[in-house]
């Protein structure tokens, strides 16, 4: 009886249909497969919780009172990279993942929407401390109660020797809607960073350019991004390396999808040391002639000992494609959809498992009502 | 009187101002295999192709007749409901997109999935993208697989042994067989080896040489005699049908 008390306290003011949007974006709210959770609405914490002594998660402004060393981290990230970030944020995460700690089930984090013309602006800070392993599914969305709404999300990752933080973030925002996520992941010796990022619903603007610094030997970082511009969708996302030591390696790879809207898809992969190897990927998909997709590849380095290359493809979809699954029996709509899902392919994102089963079921439902 | 799946009347189709087929009578009895012969780019394909509605050939005379019913202005998934199946000889590939999800599609019997994969040596490949880095025996078994699960009542096969290796003809050889004895549908198959021949009973056979038909006759009498004689005597002797 507690549990169900509390769970009607901590989704108070969320309706239904506001639950429903938030389970589109991976919040799941029984917290059966979750291992610590944070919810935000506008600038008031819901809450937060962790099952595990090992991950500690608060909102930012108690994580800096609670722990004065927080503040040697708040900020760090962007203050190496020279990189001014707004300071007037109000509320979003810390987690704190210990030495050698390993979460089996994902951390969820929400950031939700709701009051019009209004603007949240949060700045989250993750650590994930020596040997410890971790996957975040980072939900951001907007109620239909909200309108003419600015989302700013800074995040900062620490991801400490050996250590392993996946980070998939879905965003499901509207067309008055603008969103502008900044981030920057600090990557030592022999750790990883993986950022999977799934915007598949309208939005009017969206201009983001996350970036991991692998600053230690043998570090690897990989950005994978499914993209899906509706018509009047502005969508400026970009992803980018920078290595500063040796044996380090990255891979970026994107999706993206105009119905109609416009996607300007950005890659740079930065060798400020020898021996890296990288590779970035852009496909792209243009279903209709008012859209665009504009895919800049960027490859830079002073040194000779580095294996960096990208590709990138924009086309639409085959006739031949379209007539071969038609001689199936699947009607021109159906073949399109089967066709746009497989270019979607979640194959692509890293996931664990528990969060595959759930994300490729959020994703083709999100496509076949997209579509 | 015989009845027939398919009649194909005084089709003439083009591709821009070329004539492709000229004038193109075929009928095929129900639950009867046709054997097609030709040199290549003597329209062979194109005929399959403008039969299933695949697009960017003109029908600029005559008729499809398919099951008493005239299809030629049908889309190609009316067609496939209809019950018209095909073997492509070179299927795109389609990332994203798993043989497995086809089978799904054309299936709701998962163990019939199960099970012919099997028997066809495709369970490995059922995960994988369609068609994407498959061999070319891969690629056969595949169309051969969906096809059967498809189960149609016709279907046009073209060249299903280029580029198969013996194993797998005979593979697809007898798993062909097995499903022309059991569900009886007529067919039009397109061969230039004529290994096909050794795995099914064909009644008849014809001959296309520049967008005509001729010879129509058993499929062994007019196989020898194209290896004997080449394509050009089948001309000579003009049976144009």
């Amino acid at each position: 009886m507690k549990n169900v008390r509390n769970a009607n306290v901590r989704y108070k003011n969320l309706d239904d249909k506001e639950l429903e949007i938030l389970a589109g974006v991976g919040l799941d709210k029984d917290e059966k497969e979750r291992t610590a959770t944070f919810l935000q609405s506008d600038d008031e914490v819901l809450f937060h919780k962790s099952l595990n002594p090992g991950i500690e998660i608060f909102p930012i402004e108690e994580a800096l009172r609670k722990y004065p060393w927080v503040k040697e981290y708040y900020g760090k990230s962007f203050q190496l990279q020279g990189k001014d970030y707004p300071e007037d944020t109000q509320g979003g995460y810390f987690i704190w993942v210990k030495k050698d700690v390993h979460a089996f089930f994902p951390i969820q984090a929400c950031l939700f929407l709701k009051r019009k013309s209004f603007s949240q602006r949060v700045h989250n800070l993750i650590i994930a401390e020596e040997g410890s392993k971790v996957h975040i599914i980072a939900g951001c969305a907007s109620s239909y109660t909200s309108g003419e709404s600015h989302h700013l999300g800074i995040s900062e990752f620490f991801v400490k020797k050996g250590a392993y933080v996946n980070f998939t973030m879905i965003h499901s925002w509207k067309e008055d809607v603008d969103a502008e996520p900044k981030s920057i992941a600090l990557v030592e010796e022999q750790a990883m960073f993986l950022s999977n990022y799934i915007c598949l619903k309208p939005v009017r603007k969206i201009v983001m350019y996350p970036t991991a610094v692998l600053l230690g030997d043998g570090s690897k970082a990989r950005f994978n991004s499914l993209l899906l511009a509706h018509p009047g969708s502005s969508q400026d996302i970009g992803s980018r390396v920078i290595f500063k030591a040796r044996n380090t390696s990255a891979e970026i790879i994107s999706r993206a999808v105009s119905l109609g809207g416009n996607i300007i898809a950005r890659g740079h992969l930065k060798a400020e040391s020898p021996k890296v190897k990288a590779h970035l990927e852009c496909r792209g998909l243009m279903l209709n002639p008012e859209g665009l997709i504009h895919a800049i590849p960027e490859l830079e380095t002073f040194y000779q000992d580095v294996d960096i290359s990208h590709e990138a493809a924009i086309g639409t979809i085959s006739k031949d494609e379209i007539e071969y699954l038609a001689s199936r029996g699947l009607t021109k709509d159906e073949a399109t959809g089967v066709i746009v899902r497989g270019f979607m392919d979640t194959e692509i994102l890293n996931l664990s498992q528990v969060l595959k089963n759930e994300i490729d079921k959020l994703t083709v439902e999100t496509l076949k009502k997209g579509l | 009187m015989a009845k027939y799946t398919l009649q194909v009347k005084n089709l003439t189709v083009k591709v821009g101002s070329q004539t492709i087929l000229d004038k193109i009578n075929l009928k095929i009895e129900e639950h009867s295999t046709m054997i097609l012969f030709g040199p290549n780019g003597s329209g062979k394909s194109t005929l399959i192709k403008v039969i299933m509605g695949i697009s960017g050939y003109d029908i600029a005379e005559g008729d499809i007749i398919f099951e008493g019913e005239s299809i030629k202005d049908l889309s190609i998934e009316e067609r496939a409901e209809r019950g018209i199946g095909i073997m492509f000889q070179y299927p795109p590939k389609i990332r994203g997109v798993k043989l497995e999800q086809i089978a799904q599609f054309l299936t709701k019997e998962e163990e019939r999935i199960r099970a012919l994969s099997a028997h066809l040596n495709l369970d490995k490949i059922l995960h994988r993208d369609l068609n994407v880095d498959f061999s070319g025996g891969e690629m056969k078994r595949s169309e051969l697989f969906q096809l059967i699960l498809q189960k149609p009542g016709f279907f046009l096969l073209d060249e299903p042994e280029s580029g198969v290796d013996m194993e797998n003809i005979s593979l697809m050889g007898r798993m062909l067989k097995a499903f022309l004895k059991e569900e009886k549908p007529a067919c039009l198959i397109i061969t230039h080896t004529g290994y096909i021949l050794d795995y099914i009973e064909a009644k008849n056979a014809c001959v296309m040489i520049d967008g005509c038909l001729f010879c129509l006759g058993h499929p062994r009498e007019i196989f020898e005699s194209i290896k004997k004689f080449g394509y050009e005597k089948c001309k000579e002797c003009q049976r144009e049908i």
